[in-house]
């Protein structure tokens, strides 16, 4: 890219797409970010008010309060849909700002397994307090 | 290997000689529109609420433990630095959900234009802003 400015070889868009094209996964991971976050906008203002209800509550007012059925499923719906929000919206993230290959299949990986566990993490809390 | 979109920066100018096309202004040198900042600032509450998830995940666990755990994280969330964090993800949560919808009526295909994608983005401001004071308003006096 430096140096004097000069013409060398030129890639056709076709060449260009065989060699680094879509996987023609993009319409749908943009489709399941826009549902997840409709699903969000009524979870999370059941999730704010529902910390302003708990804030300096005991330990047994929590689990009164999760053990409720439909507190439990709110709560596992807004886990779900929150890490799946949050991986698909890093993955597009570290996908724009990260352009070496190796680094940015290691991260998206990395950071998509990490959300895998921390839900899985909550998931398990939840379930082990509700049930 | 050059492909068509790198091939297509070089060209010559009227003296026959070749040239680098000048690019837009930088970032850096720009004057930031509102949209302009509350799309970064979107990003950046979105990587900052990914890293509060830890806070959640801590107190799902702690809540799942015994009661000495639970008091430790409550006691924490209730310190001065647990205070903090709790105003920065209550803030950067409040923006995220108020500049979330104008996403999301953005893809319905209403408002994408110039006088309404400005006046939205300084309702988000004003709405992150009076949320989040109502929201601590509110939890203080619950306390």
């Amino acid at each position: 890219m430096s140096g004097t400015p000069h013409i060398d070889m030129l890639r056709s868009p076709l060449g260009r797409a065989r060699g680094l094209g879509s996987a023609r996964l993009g319409s749908h991971h943009w489709w399941v970010q826009r549902l997840t976050a409709l699903a969000l906008v009524p979870l999370t203002l059941w999730f704010i008010f529902s910390v302003i209800h708990l804030s300096g509550a005991s330990h047994q007012d929590v689990i009164d309060w999760l053990s409720a059925p439909l507190t439990l499923g709110l709560m596992l719906a807004l886990i779900v849909a929150t890490f799946h929000h949050l991986q698909l919206g890093a993955q597009v993230v570290i996908e724009d700002y990260v352009h070496d290959e190796r680094f940015k299949i290691a991260a998206v990986l990395a950071v998509k397994g990490l959300c895998l566990l921390l839900a899985l993490v909550c998931i398990v809390s939840v379930l082990k307090i509700g049930l | 290997m050059k492909d068509v979109r790198d091939a297509l920066m070089i060209a010559r100018n009227s003296e026959g000689k070749l040239v680098r096309r000048p690019l837009s202004p930088h970032v850096q040198i720009y004057r930031w529109p509102v949209s302009m900042a509350l799309s970064i600032l979107h990003r950046i509450t979105g990587c900052a609420l990914g890293v509060g998830t830890l806070l959640l995940t801590w107190w799902l666990v702690s809540a799942a433990s015994a009661d000495e755990v639970f008091d430790r994280a409550q006691w924490f969330m209730g310190s001065a630095i647990g205070l903090l964090l709790l105003f920065g993800w209550s803030a950067a949560l409040i923006f995220h959900f108020f500049n979330g919808i104008r996403h999301l009526v953005w893809d319905a295909g209403v408002g994408f234009d110039a006088p309404h994608y400005n006046t939205s983005g300084w309702a988000v401001i004003i709405a992150t802003a009076a949320g989040t004071v109502l929201v601590w308003v509110i939890g203080l006096v619950v306390w």
